[in-house]
């Protein structure tokens, strides 16, 4: 046995944030004096936000001095990346606006990747960063970034606010545009002295206006009906579950809706959990990585109604092959979305939670048996080479450790995964029966994701079980943010799939550059030493037998566990749509009768 | 050519693309930044205010078949500053620019210059000791002749202003009432029934 516990972490390190100790807190009234800081607190708590996740510096001294007199958590990362990213997982478990705080020049840039990552995902998040004085706007001072300018395109809007008096209004404006229509990323720039400066605050009413935005679109009648008529005379329909489905909360709408359809479900990854996956109708996960019988039946549909999804280069594989026989129908709430990628026959512009409640009574009750007899014997082609199926043969393989993650949590963790092969093993082994229990980076690929954004979704759900599960490569990118846990006293289990190499890139050189490993072996620190280093309980796993073990005690320990699983290192994620390829020419899992890991001349 | 043009419908022709958008410090670079970023080709683009206070209305025109012509559109709607968007390519509209040329003409070659540009309906704005400047507001192809024609006097300075447009008749691009809708699917003649 070496999972071996180790003694629990010390208490939260001294000098905890005197903002963590909660105050008696009033709101201030209407035509109160405050000055630029007051009012951006008072602003954030009339938002309901009550967590945020921030780095502090000389251009937002200001507000953080005067956060101690709010309701309002602050957790304070290891690096400003760490806290985009904590905002955006505490958006995606919540459901909520996610909060990130900055100062200005280096603090700024920091967050570039997650406001990114966010603006990819369609996470509704809101970054406010301190900003030199109005004075020297333009003047090169020091830490001075346009971050506005370097923003632009990678946020759904941003201000520069350099009155006190403007603070209220944007802060409220931002949060309206980052939850509305296709939520996204909304920066706010606030400079030195409009934190300073005294403004008369008033309270926000109602929602802002504004005569260029609006985000509340609306099906048509006449293609509803039309939707109706498509669905009712599809034979072999499969309907996509993307992010959108997740962000209406329309899993139960969806539900009701297969239920008179008997419609099959495939899923994005960012769709993963807005249908049970345990569900008989449910696929799976489509695209690149999806199971064959999922890309096959997509390949032989006759209409796919895709709902908040975006026909990614990652679902589709090659345009020209995909979906031949399929009409499409796309719903969609963003209308730069239509016809974009692939072209279809009926774009909805709705959100889906109201087009499906809208198209259920207008379609008929069907069973469409035979399509899912077809569907079922290419489920059981597959099912032979199921590395599920494969006797324990001594090696510990990432498949099974997340199996069991799943079997152990029976299934109700929230899992946030990192970027690369065990997202994909994670999306295909991991059932998620829920919505928003699977937290990942699916547009950007941000490495470095997992560990913050797990961080978020445990503040935002205290009550949840949250696992990480990343590579060796990515859990060191941000790796920092484990002190963060330990000063904030907050448990999130790690899950290291360590294999000792940037396994999606090698599997890449393995497939399609003739096996040559350049720079992908990596050799990583003790993390059973890393955790301890930071008060955390570290454990380390090397066979299959010790995996079961290693959760319950990951369970029982108070505080952070980091598990470090040395895994199969050269195994690969099966099936593979190569990118470019026709979707349904997938390189498939061998075999179990020739070996797991093959050699690049097999291909 | 951009990705994004890969589902190209039909040959690239320019559109005339007008927009009302709020007049606040960055707009400008907020649309130019989106031009940029999804490959657009800006054959001309003009900002002012309007008769409105905080509207300022902007023309661009870019070289585009329908469905990205289409996909501009709705770009430009998700912009927050973006007012109001309206493709005036189909629609009966008056498009000029107004270019003003500037071209060698010595004392006795004046009159040939003057009345090349009556053809056009342009007029003479500067007489220099050597040079006259014509200015010209019409089409663009009307400029484009223009140009060509004085072209064998030698143009010394040019400068166009790029298309501005405006509907004919009664109507004016107002910010659409309710929100942003598509032009009609093109559906299978067994479900238009």
């Amino acid at each position: 046995m070496t999972a071996m516990p180790i003694a629990p972490p010390a208490p939260a390190a001294a000098g905890a944030s005197p903002a963590n100790t909660p105050a008696p807190f009033t709101p201030a009234p209407d035509g109160a004096e405050l000055t630029g800081s007051q009012i951006m607190w008072e602003a954030l708590v009339a938002a309901g936000v009550d967590c945020v996740f921030g780095y502090p510096g000389g251009a937002i001294m200001p507000a953080y001095d005067a956060m101690p007199a709010y309701p309002i958590r602050h957790v304070l990362v290891r690096h400003e990346q760490g806290a985009a990213h904590m905002a955006e997982g505490y958006a995606r478990a919540s459901g909520k606006v996610g909060v990130a705080i900055a100062t200005s020049g280096p603090g700024a840039t920091n967050l570039v990747t997650g406001i990114a990552n966010a603006q990819l995902d369609s996470v509704p998040t809101v970054f406010i960063t301190g900003q030199v004085s109005s004075a020297l706007l333009g003047t090169d001072a020091f830490q001075e970034t346009d971050v506005t300018g370097i923003t632009l395109p990678i946020t759904k809007h941003n201000y520069l606010v350099t009155r006190a008096e403007d603070i209220g209004p944007t802060v409220h404006e931002a949060f309206f545009v980052a939850r509305t229509g296709r939520p996204g990323p909304v920066l706010v720039d606030i400079t030195k002295d409009a934190l300073q400066q005294k403004a008369i605050w008033h309270p926000p009413k109602g929602e802002p206006r504004r005569r260029g935005y609006r985000p509340d679109l609306r099906a048509r009648e006449a293609d509803l009906e039309r939707a109706a008529a498509m669905i009712d005379a599809a034979d072999r329909p499969v309907i996509f579950c993307g992010h959108g489905v997740v962000r209406a909360g329309a899993s139960r709408l969806l539900q009701d809706f297969v239920a008179r359809t008997g419609i099959p479900v495939a899923s994005t990854l960012l769709g993963l959990g807005g249908f049970p996956a345990t569900h008989p109708l449910s696929l799976g996960m489509m695209g690149m990585h999806g199971e064959a019988w999922v890309n096959t039946s997509i390949q032989e549909a006759d209409l796919l109604i895709a709902l908040g999804m975006r026909f990614d280069d990652r679902v589709t594989g090659r345009l020209a092959t995909y979906a031949p026989h399929a009409r499409k129908i796309h719903v969609d709430i963003d209308p730069s979305e239509i016809h974009k990628n692939v072209r279809v026959d009926l774009p909805i512009l709705d959100d889906v939670a109201r087009v499906l409640t809208a198209l259920e009574p207008r379609v008929k009750r069907r069973d469409r048996k035979a399509w899912m007899q077809r569907i079922d014997a290419l489920r059981g082609d597959s099912a032979v080479r199921d590395i599920r199926n494969l006797p324990d043969d001594g090696h510990l393989y990432a498949a099974h450790v997340i199996l069991d993650l799943w079997r152990l949590t029976e299934g109700k963790a929230i899992v946030v995964t990192d970027v690369g092969q065990h997202q994909m093993w994670e999306a295909q082994y991991y059932k998620h029966d829920h919505p928003r229990k699977l937290i990942t980076s699916g547009g950007l690929g941000t490495m470095g994701f997992a560990l913050p954004a797990a961080i978020g979704a445990r503040m935002a759900c205290p009550d949840d079980e949250v696992w990480v599960v990343a590579g060796d490569g990515g859990f060191q990118m941000t790796a920092c943010e484990l002190s963060t846990l330990a000063q904030e006293d907050a448990k999130v289990n790690v899950a290291i799939i360590n294999n000792g190499f940037l396994g999606m890139v090698r599997q890449w050189q393995q497939f399609f550059y003739q096996g040559r490993y350049v720079a992908t072996p990596m050799r990583s620190p003790d993390f059973v030493k890393l955790a301890e280093a930071h008060g955390l309980t570290g454990l380390r796993v090397t066979k299959r037998s010790e995996i079961e073990a290693a959760y319950a005690t990951a369970k029982a320990t108070p505080g952070t566990v980091v598990i470090d699983f040395r895994v199969e290192q050269e195994d690969a994620v099966y099936p593979m749509v190569p990118s470019g390829a026709d979707l349904h020419d997938m390189i498939r899992r061998p075999a179990p009768a020739s070996a797991i890991v093959e050699k690049p001349e097999d291909f | 050519m951009s990705p994004l043009l890969n589902l190209a419908t039909g040959p690239r022709t320019p559109r005339t693309i007008v927009a009302h958008v709020e007049d606040r410090p960055g707009v400008l670079a907020r649309v130019v930044t989106l031009f940029r970023r999804r490959g657009y080709n800006i054959v001309s683009l003009t900002v002012a205010r309007t008769h409105e206070p905080g509207v300022s209305r902007l023309t661009a025109v870019v070289d585009a078949d329908d469905d990205t012509a289409r996909r501009l559109e709705a770009n430009l709607y998700k912009l927050i500053d973006v007012i109001s968007v309206d493709d005036l390519t189909a629609a009966p509209a008056v498009i000029h620019e107004l270019a003003m040329v500037k071209v060698n003409a010595a004392p006795r070659e004046r009159t040939d210059v003057i009345e090349l540009g009556k053809v056009f309906g342009a007029r003479v704005v500067d007489v220099g000791p050597t040079t006259l400047t014509v200015q010209i507001t019409a089409p663009r192809d009307a400029v484009d002749r223009l140009i060509a024609a004085l072209g064998p006097h030698g143009i010394v300075d040019l400068v166009r202003t790029g298309a501005v447009a405006m509907p004919r008749g009664d109507v004016a691009p107002v910010p659409k009432a309710d929100a942003y809708t598509l032009e009609e699917p093109d559906l299978d003649p067994d479900l238009d029934d």
